[in-house]
């Protein structure tokens, strides 16, 4: 008998969390990836809020997921600008050239 | 059964095109993944019963955020080749952090329940008979109505943002000084010629540029098209 309950998502949500984390880490030098993978994580959380919605019948987790989608959108268009920006200046857009304010 | 057979197929391709995201040489080919791993996660949403959010995914993250980044990618010309030198340098060690977040999280999901009261604590019971949509309509304009507009005004702050960030003044431009032109003196004023009159009378026809001269004709070899 196949039943999807709540573990599957959330186990889903783990997984997607794990591989933002591991592509942080991975593309050290590009910053477009490294977006990308914040964009994941921020996908797997909302995966969460929403299973958690459906399981307790509770619209309120949805509420936040739209929230969340917002501000990732807000921070995927002011990231993009600063990354445009930047290889203007600099022409490129290496994580480790960005070092200006090292002191 | 259909639907525990789909949430398997939708998180199987999720999962590919999310490991496909971070591991992609080319980075055109990610933001292709990225769209196809939001496809597959509004899938998941519609399986638990959010449509509404499902549409949302795939209207402002297909429509908007991955065509922004794909639009980035291709506009800078960055040689990505070289930007993956460190990836076997940093691949172990983001294994093993990742290895390690994933075996907390998953030991967090082992000794996890709800409370007994949990039930009773909902904010907002999903209402019977209601689609998904207008439910969240309902709560999303009455109870979370602070929330919605301080989102707004997030938005509103990041489009000016990226709009202050991105503009430049370029030398050489020629634009309309509106404050200038409003304010101007009588310099230029209505005139009314009489009728019949010509605009030569009124000392409004200029005298024009000497004509270029005529460029040189190339003569037409012999042959030409055949």
């Amino acid at each position: 008998m196949l039943s999807i309950g709540l573990a599957h998502y959330l186990i889903v949500g783990a997984i997607l969390f794990v591989l933002g984390v591991f592509g942080i880490f991975m593309n050290r030098k590009n910053v477009i990836v490294i977006l990308m993978s914040v964009e994941l994580i921020l996908l797997s959380v909302n995966l969460n809020l929403v299973a958690f919605s459906a399981r307790l019948g509770d619209l309120t987790g949805q509420v936040f997921a739209m929230f969340i989608l917002t501000v990732a959108a807000a921070e995927a268009a002011i990231g993009l600008a600063i990354v445009v920006i930047y290889f203007r200046n600099r022409g490129s857009i290496e994580v480790e050239d960005v070092s200006a304010l090292k002191g | 059964m259909i639907a525990a057979l789909a949430f398997y197929v939708f998180a199987f391709i999720l999962i590919a095109s999310a490991v496909m995201v971070v591991t992609a040489r080319n980075p055109v080919h990610s933001v292709l993944w990225l769209i196809l791993a939001f496809f597959n996660a509004a899938a998941l949403f519609l399986i638990a019963g959010a449509e509404f959010l499902a549409m949302i995914l795939v209207i402002v993250y297909v429509g908007a955020v991955a065509v922004l980044f794909l639009f980035v990618v291709m506009m800078l010309d960055v040689d990505f080749a070289q930007l993956r030198e460190g990836f076997q340098r940093y691949a172990p060690l983001g294994a093993v952090v990742g290895g390690i977040l994933f075996l907390e999280l998953v030991l967090v999901l082992g000794a996890w329940r709800f409370a007994s009261d949990a039930p009773d604590l909902r904010l907002a019971p999903i209402p019977e008979g209601v689609t998904n949509t207008e439910a969240l309509g309902r709560i999303l304009y009455t109870d979370h109505i602070y929330l919605f507009q301080l989102s707004g005004l997030i938005l509103l702050v990041a489009m000016i943002g990226a709009i202050v960030l991105t503009l430049r003044e370029r030398p050489g431009t020629k634009r309309q000084n509106v404050a200038e032109q409003i304010a101007r003196s009588s310099a230029v004023t209505m005139t009314r010629p009489a009728i019949g009159a010509g605009i030569r009378r009124e000392e409004i026809l200029r005298s024009l540029p000497p004509p270029e001269p005529p460029a040189p004709q190339r003569l037409e070899q012999h042959g030409g098209h055949h």
